[in-house]
Formats: structure tokens, C-alpha cells, sequence
């Protein structure tokens, strides 16, 4: 097992270093010279310090030896500079990650928890009108736009309603502490987290529905009546359990959309996420920023499709532990 | 062929899609003959409600522009991305998944590592970042979507291929000596076809989203009036006019809603229920 | 009707839903299951006798309902019964055992555990208790290693263990009625003839009613005490099982038996001195799973050293259980897949150093007929195409190909319309004339039929074996036989080769092997073969 863990660990280091030297191709692809960006920044324009800023941060190297130390930088977490913010990007981004981390998170839970539960309830009642109210309701949260839900979501219980709040991440001059803290940021994130939460669970719910109704014919849930189990038991036990498989190798491919759906929320809902940041970056250009924040989504992703191929691993027995 | 159409046209969903895309293209084709005016211009004053003033039963937005103009334009936009970007993503990923499926070996690892290299890296992510890099147009838009949908494709069509390589009729072929190229054109594509079909109207649906997406954070093409940059427009307004952010919204959802829903039927019309002799 | 029947079917009518090609699935059947006697239903494919046992566990499919009759046990009607009445019948007094050991049992469940589920479905004892029981179940079944078959997962375990959990399971609460759906049909011969063997003595031990469902009149033979012939949902015949067997009175019956090839060898007319069609030397195939970086890789060996040749006009058997290579053989020798080392010669010509157009334009030389007439037929062709396309791909002019493909189709046993029509227009038997056709459309010298009539029916597969014959002595064709069924090999080979594991442990002409087997395996793989000890059909 442990060997296996190993082996997928280092196939996810290859991947990231793939992607590295992809975000630096990107990087170069980028318009402007940033010699001369930065030199604008500092306001000064001649020749001379434009030459000098080169050499500072090794920009009349050859494309190699440039590649390389974007690469050593990355591995010791140092992402480059944002001329813009004035910050190193690694701690822009460090400061940003936990707020995303909460909220894809939540979004996760609620998604998968609310996905399998409608799912089971319409294969349950399959055929009824049940069924499809709940067929039609995931077809139309699939359909949305995320930024468009998010921005009703928002005239609903915010304009509307007042119910809930619509901006960033607790309430500004409040100062809450501990428990008080906890409800006040809970409260910012009922909103976001569902509207994320709502396109997944449309997936999770379809995806489980029909698993479901693809399992009760398969014949061991034959078998398993043929025991005389009640049927509680059996739906349980034999359909569920098997039911879920697919699911949770669907939500492992989910991670890369969950991220990109976590970008357009966050701008909305201004969460202050390395989604936003990436927003904020987009209308900066600075791009540095921008591929600094992409290769982290693209870390973030691998680390939960590893996540999510182990639990996959380790729920199914047929597949061993090795390749 | 026909069977398959008869059985579209039966299921319910699949009925409403047709019906609802074949207004959305007949929107974007005809649209813009009958409503002339440009959609940047200006045309009466700013934040009109719907219903307000006759010949304007959208409103205006922030600029005095009128938002139902708006929808009709930016329905072009977006069936035309979308459609553009999966014929696209299709032309890349269909050789690419038949060549790693049928011949394997070294040349199939390779291209399926490729193939989930950009499977692995999140693909609105990644089509921020290319936009950004190429800056934004239709162009880039489109190259963009098509790059980030293509895995997905070359992912199915390997699987198919795998799988229709050791059935039986397929090695007769091969028996009988036929060239590759006629066993993958004549006996593997026609039968790997159904479910491509089926992505590829997911994939249109995707695009859609997608262009929208983009559009809505101000990486849309800035010629081009499109429904995700309505949106974005009226965001910060949304409190005073809450109509320029919904209508472009529902158009979005409808139009995604349709494909879906296609794209439902023709899963259940192409992938009957195969029961081998009615056993 | 006896009246120390445990179970009583009486005129059992059970409806099929609108538009299946019958109006009843089982159409007024009635028999007995007598304790400590085992009865055995037969039929073709479509006959009912799946239906019938699943009416008395109540698991027919939602849209099949009994419309009439009784089915009688301790007094009730369990037609009647309502869903709390079948929990508390079913695995307690009634039992199943299924056909397919692999699908029937829950892949993520442990062994020990679903065997344990039984005694928790009717709330009997606690779990300490209930383990204990599973495990003396297990060792009464036969498994090795109980403690550890216990902990296995279904696809740790053989075909043949799988359904030995699956009996250990079905008799854990002592049932008065065992109903069995063709428990032995997916195992290999010898298998199967453990397995039988088990039920045997399981069934006499426990004094069990016995309703085992077969199509294989061997196993008939065997095991029956009493018999039940179905065709369409109805009775034919039935009886006491040497009665049926030696003395059938209907025709149906009389049919089906002389379908059935028996163990006796016809007499073959000595080859003598002929060219050599097919020569293989020396053929190794070892398959090989990568591992990955911390993983050994797996090695499988297909063929070790394979070599046999087949004579102008013979016919040679490769005849085998599942993973004994003969599959592998027939797709080296037609190089499907590639031999690691060794020589195909078909007349004097090297097959297997060639390559690209050459190989190509020498395949027409060796044509095969596969086994799945379902799979074997490219859905989304014309049949017309399917046989004309060989030929046209070797430069034969389309309409010469066609008029060829019109003679094929009629040497066949076809019409000639068949042309226009689509494969899934076609039944099992039908499909298997065209591959037929397909094969001979390309005028081969060699055919190799890889277990070519396995998929059908007994009375179909009698019927194409006919053809074949036919069809050889008419062209003047050379054929390797590939097949697991020793019957069907003693009909038509000249030849057989007994393969295990990969290697030939035995050559010899056919009547020669069936009298006097040397090898060891070959004892036990004749030994096993259900019904050997039956007299053969009625004249």
C-alpha cells in the first residue's frame, strides 16, 4: 500500500513539474517585456536601469538557464513578484488559500452529501413525480451559469430578503471572536458554498440515480433477495454501497471544474479566495500573479484526484493496490 | 437513421431542446436582419425597466443599450463559439483517441499521458490564463475552449476503440485482410460514433458556459456583444436594475438547457437497451 | 402428484408482458419436488425453465406475473403470498443457487459476511454465532482454507469456489427446497463435475427437494431422478429419468436427445499419406502485464512449444478447459496476435514471417469462424457487404463477389435476400451460417472454427456441425476444431489434441484417445464429462 502511495505521489510530481514548465512558456508567452514593466512601475524609463533590472532577475539569460530557476524557485515556493501588489506571489497566495481551501471545501461536502441523497430518493421513486421534479431541477442547476446563479442568489437573499450577506468574508469592523467568529464567517459562506454546492449537486444527483437504477438489476441484488433481506437492508448494503463507486471517481474528475467554479464565485461574492486573487490579477495584468495562482489551482487538483483515487482504492477491492 | 430520429423526436426532453435551440439559431440567424441597430448603440435612456417604453420590452442597460438587441447579437456569438470550439476539440481529439486505442503500445501511453497531462490542469483555469496570454477575441476564445474540451473526447474515443478492437467482427476483418485504415474507417468509427455524438452536445453546451464565463470577467471579445458580458456589465448595478443581469442569464440557460437535453436523447435514442436475442 | 411432495406446482401459467413473442412464458406446467429426489427441468433457450424457478422464490421481473395455477408448499399458495410472507419463505425454506458465480454475489461484500447475511435476514443468532456457522458451512461445501475463504472478496476466489460459497450460502438455514438455475453451465467441465457432485451429496445428506434447471442432457443423466421437458412454456414429457432418457415418447424429446452427440466416436475413414495443410512448430506465447515501478509484472503462458500438424481433408481438435490455451493457439496460428518464437507453415509456405500486403494477400489462405454470433457480425453492415468485402479487398470485381456471395449464402443453407438484410435480422443459428459463408467467401484452404457452435442451442448446434461436415467434404477443406466439449469434438475430428495449460498433453486419432487415454489429465477431463455413462440416443 505504502508503495503504491509512493508511486502515485511521484507520478503527480512529474505531472507538476510538466506543468511548471508549462506555466513558464506560458509566462514568456505573455505580452510585454517585463524589464520594462517593472521599469515602468518604478517609474524610471532609461536604458540603463531597464539593463540593470534584466540582470537582477536574470532576464538576459538564455531560455534554459531561465527555466531553470523558475524551476528552483517554484520548488522553494518562491512564485515570482507582483509589481502590481508589490508582494511576493507565494504570500499573496498563501494569505488567499485557506479562505478557498473553506470554501471549495464546504462546497464538496454539501454537494456530494445533498448529490447522493436526492439521487437515492429519485431512484427510489423512480418513474413517480418525484423522479422527475428532481430529474428537471438537476437539469436546470446543470444548465446554469455559475456567475449567474451566484449573482441571483444574491438578489434573492441579499437584495430581496436580507437573509443572508453578500460580500467577503465576515462582517468588516465587527471584530467577532471565537464562537461569535465561527457563525459570522459561517454566515458569509452559506451563499458562495451553495451556489458552487447547487451545479454539483446536479451532477452527483444524476450520476447516483442512475447508478442505482443500473445496480438493482444487476444479479447479486437478485441474490441478495433471494435471501429473504428486507429490503431497506438490501438498498443499503448491496445497491448503495456499489452504487457510490462511480460517484466518487466522478467527483475526482470534478476537482479541476470545482476550482474554475470556485474563480467566478469568489469574484462574485468578492470571497477573498485565490480565485478572486487570480480575478484581480485578470484586470491587473499581471501576469505573474495570474500563473502563480494557476500552477497552485493546478497543485490543488492533483492533490485531490489523489485523494480521491486512495478512497476509490481502498472502498474497492478488486482493484489492487499496485498500478 | 431514421429510427434513431423517430426516437429523438418521441422523448419529451429531447423534443423541448429542438425545439428550444431551433429558435435560439433561428435567433442568431435572422435576428440581426430584422433588429438592425447595433447593440452598442445607445438608444434611449439609461436603466429603462422592462415593459417601460414601447419597443423595448427588455429595458435598457447602464449605457441606454438596449438589452433585448443585446440578446438577439449575442446569441451568434455564442452558438458560434460553441460550435466552432467542439467541431475543434473533436478534430483533435477523435485521431488522437482512435490512434491510441487501435495501435497501442508506445505510441498510445505517450498520447495518453499527453492527453491526461490536460485532463489533470483545470480547464477554466487554464482558459483564463490563455485568453489573458493571447489576449482576448474570438480567436483566442475559441482556441482556448477547444484546447481545455479536446481530452474528454480522445479519452472516449480510445475507450471505444480499446474495446472494439477484440470484438469479433473486427478481428474478422483483420482475418480477411483488410488494410488498417479500412478496419478503422468501415468497422471501429461507425460503431465508436454513438457516444461522441452525445459529447459532442455536451460539449457545445460546455462551450457555451464557458464563453460566458470568460465573457463575464471582461476576457470576451470587445467587438462582440455577448450574453456572459451583459451579465458581468450589470453586476455592480444589479440592485437598481436587476434586468440587465437576468435576461442574458436565462438566455444562457435555456440555450445550455436545450443541448442538454439533446443531448439526452440522443443517448437514450442511439444506446437502447441492447438485450442480446431477448434473453 | 405425490403426496409426500414438498412442492406442487399445479397448471402454472405465467404472462409475459405485450409484444414478446408469446403470450406465456410458462403455459400451464405442472410437477412435483419430492424430498430427497432431484428434478431436473430441460429445455432449449426461451423454454421457461428459468421462469419457473424464479415463480417460486417470487422473483420474476416486475412486468412477468403468474396468471393462474398453484405452486403448493406446506399447505399454502404461494402465489398468494404477500411480501412478508416471501421474506420469511425465502433463503429459510426455499433457496437459490444462480448461474453466473460471478455476478451473483456482491463484489464488495466478503464471503464469510454474505453467507453470514442469511441467518441475519431471518434474525437467527448473534454475529459470533453466525460466523461460526459460515465457516462450517464453508467446510462442508468442500472450499480449501475456509478461514481464509472466509475473508476473501468474490474475485479472489475461482468460478468453481465462487459457486460453492454460493451453495454454502444457499443451504445455510436448511431448506426443504433447493432450486438451482444452471448452476454448472458457466464452469469448466471438471468443475461442473465436482459441483454435481457436491449437490449430490448435499442434497441426499439434508434429504433435500431438489429443482435443478439444466440444458445439458449429460448432466441430466447424472444427477436426475426425475426429468421435466419444456419448449415454449409447456410440458413435453416428463417422467422418471432413465424412462426419458432410454425410452422418450415425444418427439420433442426424441429430437433433442439425438441432437445431442454422444461419447462414441463415428468411425473415420483412415487419411493415409496427404500433403500437409497446416504444420506448427514450436509455438510460445507468454503474456506479460506490466507492473509498474514497484510492482513484479505478471506472466501468463498461452502456448509452450505448441506443435501439431493438420492434414489436407482432416479435421483436428484442440479441445481444452477455460485458460488452457487453445484459444491463444488459434489466434497465433492465424497471427491475431504474435508468437514470441515458432513457425506456422500453411502448405509449405512460411506464415508467419510475413508481413504487411504480403500477409495481407496470404490471409485469404486461412480463414476462421469465430463463436459469437452476436459479436462476430459488424452490427452496421449489410450481410451482402460482410461477405463480399473480403474478396473485394483482394481484387475480386464487386459484381463477381456478389453473385459468389448469392451461391454462399444458398451452400449455406441460406436465402439469397439475406444479402440486403441486417445481421440483427438473423437468429444464433442463422448468424453462425454467415460467418460461414464470410470464412468460405475468400475460397481458404484451412478453416479454424474457434469454438464455433458453443454459443447455440443443442438442436442448432447440431444442425451447423451438419453443415460443417457437409461443407468439407464438398470443398475439400482442411479445419481445426476448437472446442471445451469433448461430445462435440468426438463428431467430428479426425484428430484431437488435448491441451492444459498451455502445452499439448495429448494427440491422438479420436476413437484412439476416447478408448484408451494415456495422459492423466485426459482421464480426468473424459472422466468428467457428464453423462458418459448414458446409453447413447434413441434410435
Amino acid at each position: 500500500m505504502l508503495a503504491f502511495i509512493a508511486q502515485r505521489i511521484a507520478k503527480a510530481v512529474v505531472v507538476l513539474l510538466a506543468i511548471v514548465v508549462l506555466n513558464f512558456m506560458l509566462i514568456r508567452m505573455a505580452p510585454g517585456d517585463p524589464a520594462m514593466v517593472m521599469a515602468g512601475e518604478a517609474g524610471a524609463g532609461d536604458k540603463a536601469f531597464v539593463a540593470q533590472l534584466r540582470e537582477k532577475f536574470g532576464l538576459d539569460q538564455p531560455l534554459p538557464v531561465q527555466l531553470y530557476r523558475y524551476m528552483k524557485g517554484v520548488v522553494t515556493l518562491d512564485l515570482g513578484y507582483s509589481f502590481r501588489q508589490q508582494m511576493p506571489v507565494s504570500q499573496l497566495i498563501l494569505e488567499r488559500l485557506p479562505a478557498t481551501l473553506l470554501l471549495t471545501g464546504a462546497a464538496f461536502i454539501i454537494s456530494l452529501a445533498f448529490g447522493i441523497l436526492f439521487g437515492t430518493l429519485a431512484a427510489r421513486w423512480a418513474g413517480t413525480w418525484a423522479d422527475t421534479l428532481i430529474t428537471i431541477m438537476a437539469l436546470l442547476f446543470y444548465a446554469t451559469p455559475l456567475f449567474w446563479v451566484a449573482l441571483m442568489a444574491i438578489l434573492l437573499f441579499s437584495v430581496a430578503m436580507d437573509w443572508l450577506p453578500s460580500f467577503g468574508y465576515e462582517t468588516v469592523g465587527a471584530n467577532y471572536t471565537g464562537f461569535a467568529h465561527v457563525l459570522d464567517v459561517g454566515a458569509h459562506l452559506i451563499l458562495p458554498a451553495i451556489t458552487i454546492g447547487l451545479f454539483f449537486m446536479a451532477t452527483y444527483a444524476r450520476m447516483t440515480r442512475a447508478s442505482m437504477l443500473e445496480v438493482k438489476r444487476l444479479d447479486f441484488v437478485k441474490t441478495a433477495r433471494a435471501k429473504g433481506l428486507r429490503d431497506s437492508v438490501i438498498q443499503r448494503r448491496h445497491v448503495l454501497r456499489n452504487a457510490l463507486l462511480p460517484v466518487v471517481t466522478l467527483a475526482g474528475l470534478q476537482a479541476g471544474t470545482l476550482v474554475g467554479g470556485a474563480v467566478l464565485t469568489e469574484t462574485v461574492f468578492a470571497w477573498p479566495g485565490i480565485g478572486r486573487l487570480m480575478y484581480e490579477a485578470l484586470l491587473q495584468r499581471d501576469y505573474n500573479l495570474l500563473l502563480g495562482v494557476f500552477v497552485v489551482c493546478s497543485a490543488m487538483v492533483l492533490v485531490f484526484n489523489l485523494i480521491t483515487d486512495l478512497i476509490y482504492r481502498s472502498v474497492d477491492p478488486r482493484i489492487e493496490f499496485a498500478s | 437513421m431514421r429510427q434513431i430520429s423517430r426516437t429523438l423526436l418521441r422523448h419529451p426532453g429531447g423534443l423541448i431542446g429542438l425545439v428550444i435551440l431551433a429558435i435560439a439559431i433561428a435567433v442568431a440567424l435572422f435576428g440581426p436582419e430584422l433588429f438592425p441597430t447595433s447593440p452598442w448603440r445607445m438608444v434611449q435612456r439609461p436603466f429603462l425597466p422592462p415593459f417601460a417604453v414601447k419597443g423595448f420590452p427588455l429595458g435598457t442597460d447602464a449605457l441606454g443599450r438596449d438589452v433585448l438587441a443585446g440578446i438577439i447579437y449575442g446569441a451568434r456569438v455564442s452558438l458560434l463559439v460553441g460550435l466552432v470550439s467542439t467541431l475543434a476539440a473533436l478534430a483533435v481529439g477523435i485521431p488522437v483517441g482512435a490512434v491510441a486505442g487501435y495501435f497501442g503500445g508506445r505510441t498510445g501511453d505517450a498520447l495518453m499521458r499527453f492527453t491526461e497531462f490536460f485532463q489533470t490542469v483545470p480547464s477554466f483555469a487554464l482558459a483564463i490564463v490563455l485568453v489573458a496570454i493571447l489576449q482576448p477575441s474570438i480567436v483566442s476564445i475559441v482556441l482556448a475552449i477547444a484546447i481545455v474540451s479536446w481530452p474528454p473526447v480522445a479519452r472516449l474515443v480510445r475507450g471505444e476503440v480499446l474495446s472494439l478492437r477484440t470484438r469479433e467482427y473486427v478481428q474478422a476483418a483483420i482475418v480477411t485482410g483488410q488494410s488498417h485504415r479500412w478496419i478503422i474507417w468501415r468497422e471501429i468509427l461507425p460503431n465508436a460514433l454513438s457516444p461522441v455524438i452525445v459529447l459532442a452536445s455536451l460539449m457545445v453546451a460546455t462551450a457555451i458556459l464557458l464563453e460566458s464565463s470568460l465573457s463575464f470577467l471582461g476576457l470576451g471579445d470587445p467587438n462582440l456583444m455577448s450574453w456572459g458580458y451583459m451579465v458581468g456589465a450589470g453586476r455592480t448595478v444589479i440592485r437598481q436594475a436587476w434586468w440587465i443581469t437576468v435576461f442574458p442569464g436565462i438566455a444562457i440557460l435555456l440555450s445550455v438547457l436545450a443541448l442538454n437535453l439533446i443531448g439526452e436523447g440522443l443517448n437514450d435514442a442511439l444506446n437502447p437497451r441492447l438485450n442480446k436475442d431477448g434473453r | 402428484m405425490s403426496p409426500d411432495a414438498a412442492v406442487t406446482i399445479k397448471e402454472l401459467k405465467i404472462a409475459l408482458p405485450a409484444g414478446a413473442d408469446r403470450a406465456h412464458a410458462v403455459d400451464g406446467v405442472s410437477f412435483d419436488l419430492v424430498p430427497g429426489k432431484i428434478l431436473c427441468v430441460v429445455g432449449e433457450s426461451g423454454s421457461g425453465k428459468s421462469m419457473c424457478a424464479h415463480a417460486l422464490m417470487g422473483l420474476l421481473p416486475d412486468n412477468v406475473k403468474p396468471v393462474s395455477g398453484e405452486i403448493l408448499f406446506e399447505g399454502q399458495d404461494l402465489l398468494k403470498l404477500d411480501a412478508t410472507g416471501w421474506l420469511a419463505l425465502r433463503g429459510r425454506h426455499i433457496a437459490m443457487v444462480f448461474q453466473e458465480p460471478m455476478t451473483a454475489l456482491n463484489p464488495l461484500m466478503r464471503i464469510g459476511d454474505q453467507i453470514a447475511e442469511m441467518f441475519e435476514a431471518h434474525d437467527l443468532l448473534s454475529p459470533k454465532g453466525r460466523r461460526q456457522k459460515a465457516l462450517g458451512l464453508l467446510r462442508e461445501v468442500g472450499l480449501p482454507d475456509p478461514e481464509r475463504s472466509m475473508r476473501a472478496y468474490p474475485h479472489q476466489l475461482s468460478g468453481g469456489q465462487r459457486q460453492r460459497a454460493m451453495i454454502a450460502m444457499a443451504l445455510a438455514l436448511e431448506p426443504a427446497v433447493l432450486v438451482a438455475d444452471e448452476p454448472t453451465t458457466a464452469l469448466d467441465v471438471t468443475t461442473q463435475a465436482q459441483i454435481l457432485k457436491l449437490i449430490r451429496d448435499l442434497q441426499r445428506r439434508h434429504n433435500m427437494a431438489v429443482m435443478f434447471i439444466t440444458h445439458d442432457f449429460g448432466v441430466v443423466s447424472d444427477i436426475a431422478d426425475t426429468v421435466v421437458v419444456l419448449q415454449h412454456g409447456k410440458v413435453v414429457e416428463q417422467g422418471a429419468a432413465d424412462e426419458v432418457l432410454s425410452r422418450p415418447q415425444a418427439a420433442y424429446t426424441r429430437a433433442l436427445l439425438a441432437a445431442v452427440p454422444t461419447m462414441q466416436p463415428p468411425p473415420r475413414a483412415p487419411l493415409g499419406n496427404r500433403a500437409k495443410a497446416v504444420e506448427v512448430i514450436g509455438l510460445d506465447k507468454t503474456y506479460v502485464s506490466s507492473g509498474g515501478w514497484f510492482q513484479p509484472e505478471r506472466r501468463v503462458q498461452a502456448a509452450k512449444e505448441v506443435s501439431f500438424t493438420v492434414l489436407q481433408g482432416e479435421t483436428v481438435g484442440l479441445v481444452g478447459e477455460s485458460g488452457s490455451g487453445k484459444s491463444s493457439v488459434a489466434r497465433l496460428i492465424m497471427r491475431l496476435i504474435e508468437a514470441d518464437r515458432g513457425t506456422v507453415r500453411i502448405s509449405d509456405t512460411d506464415f508467419t514471417v510475413m508481413s504487411g500486403k504480403e500477409l495481407r494477400s496470404a490471409r485469404s489462405r486461412i480463414q476462421m469462424i469465430f463463436q459469437d454470433p452476436f459479436a462476430s457480425l459488424n452490427p452496421r453492415r449489410k450481410v451482402g457487404n460482410i461477405i463480399t468485402d473480403g474478396p473485394i479487398a483482394h481484387g475480386t470485381d464487386p459484381k463477381t463477389a456478389r453473385e459468389r456471395a448469392r451461391e454462399l449464402l444458398e451452400l449455406v443453407g441460406l436465402n439469397a435476400n439475406a444479402l440486403d438484410r441486417y445481421p440483427h435480422e438473423f437468429s444464433g443459428g442463422q448468424r453462425q451460417r454467415i460467418g460461414i459463408a464470410r470464412a468460405l467467401a475468400l475460397e481458404p484452404e484451412i478453416i479454424v472454427a474457434d469454438e464455433a457452435v458453443s454459443a447455440l442451442d443443442v438442436s442448432v448446434q447440431a444442425q451447423v456441425l451438419k453443415l460443417l461436415e457437409d461443407l468439407k467434404a464438398r470443398l475439400g477443406l482442411s479445419m481445426l476444431f476448437i472446442t471445451h466439449d469433448l461430445r462435440v469434438a468426438a463428431q467430428i475430428c479426425d484428430r484431437i489434441a488435448v491441451m492444459q495449460r498451455g502445452a499439448i498433453v495429448e494427440l491422438k486419432a479420436t476413437a484412439a484417445l476416447f478408448s484408451a487415454p494415456e495422459h492423466p489429465y485426459t482421464r480426468e477431463l473424459l472422466a468428467a464429462v457428464p453423462g458418459r455413462t448414458a446409453s447413447s440416443q434413441a434410435a
